[in-house]
């Protein structure tokens, strides 16, 4: 896993950002066993207390779960990556046309460069 | 969690000059503590204080539940601003060193963590660069098991790819009943591995704060924090 971080929020949710996007993306699959907390850590750079409360609230949001002996795990709800993947589509667009419109381009404009540039490189 | 360092009204003079005035402050185990302030704030003194190889005029400091003295130097591992072997040693005799001073001392870490940095046992310190001397100097440390670690400017002199090393040797290393002081001016380097920050201005300490509280309550990073608080 490849993980980046900025300065402008807490470490833990970007951690948590970074997880859900591996979710929506299918690089962590409902069922896949996750490495343990110091293995993420030391993987990501990053406190194992910090990392240890990104999953936490990973959990608490019943996008992983526990077994008590055996580790942590990406829940086995399918709908889950579903829903993250709306969620990251949301924002995505949300800031394109946010862009857009600073730039004054109508959704006319818009809807012509995405048909345009949908299949070729830009 | 309990408290691995408790400072209570510290107070430490060079002659006249004041350079720890009323300190008090605590370090939890499980914790790692960035201490920064900008030059001459009292981190060193600090850090030399804990170590117990620097008298202080008031005030008491604990260690776990050792006063600073003998007992308090088994269970701190303290790596200075600038290593102390003599450069006509050899690595693996500073190895012998350390085994024969300290009952916590790994051989077999500090071995394996060496050759991973690929430095030659045999080599005489005289011969090492200066960022390959505080490598060794850090494995040293780091391979004790001890229940505080008090690293003075551990980045100083090491080029960015050795800093990630010292960052993943400091991780790999962590344990929840240790706790871990960092003095750094290096900030941006070190915040993401550290929960709590300690600022310190003038012998006395100004903020104490969660690394992760202080990104969401002021919307910037500890580094921006720093140059903000201690702007000149």
């Amino acid at each position: 896993m490849d993980w980046k971080f900025n300065n402008d929020s807490p470490i833990y949710q970007q951690i948590m950002e970074q997880i859900k996007a591996m979710i929506a993306t299918g690089t962590l699959k409902a069922g896949d066993k996750l490495p343990s907390v110091r293995e993420l850590a030391i993987e990501a750079e990053v406190n194992p207390n910090t990392m240890q409360k990104a999953l936490s609230e990973l959990e608490r949001e019943g996008l992983l779960c526990s077994k008590r002996t055996s580790g942590r795990y990406v829940s086995d709800n399918p709908a889950n990556a579903n829903i993250l993947q709306e969620e990251m589509m949301m924002e995505c667009i949300k800031i394109f046309i946010d862009t857009m419109k600073k730039l004054g381009y109508s959704m006319e404009d818009c809807i012509q460069f995405i048909e345009k540039y949908w299949n070729n490189d830009i | 969690m309990k408290n691995i360092l408790e400072c209570h009204n510290l107070t430490k003079k060079y002659g006249s000059k004041v350079a720890l005035e009323n300190l008090s402050l605590s370090v939890e185990s499980g914790k790692i503590t960035g201490l920064l302030g900008p030059n001459g704030s009292g981190k060193t003194t600090l850090i030399k204080i804990v170590s117990g190889i620097l008298n202080y005029d008031q005030g008491e400091v604990f260690a776990g539940s050792h006063k600073i003295g003998i007992e308090s130097k088994k269970i701190i591992s303290y790596l200075p601003e600038r290593p102390y072997f003599s450069p006509g040693m050899r690595v693996n005799e500073t190895i012998k060193f350390f085994k024969d001073f300290y009952n916590d001392f790994s051989d077999d870490v500090a071995v394996d963590m060496l050759k991973s940095l690929d430095i030659n046992p045999d080599a005489k310190i005289r011969t090492l660069s200066k960022g390959t001397r505080e490598k060794v100097q850090l494995v040293l440390v780091m391979s004790r098991k001890a229940r505080l670690y008090l690293l003075d400017e551990p980045m100083g002199g090491v080029d960015p790819a050795a800093r990630d090393f010292i960052l993943k040797t400091i991780l790999n290393n962590y344990n929840e009943d240790a706790g871990i002081i960092i003095s750094t001016h290096l900030i941006s380097d070190v915040e993401k591995v550290l929960d709590d920050v300690i600022f310190i201005k003038n012998g006395h300490m100004v903020l104490h704060k969660n690394v992760d509280e202080i990104r969401s309550e002021k919307g910037k990073s500890v580094d921006a924090l720093f140059r903000e608080v201690f702007a000149c």
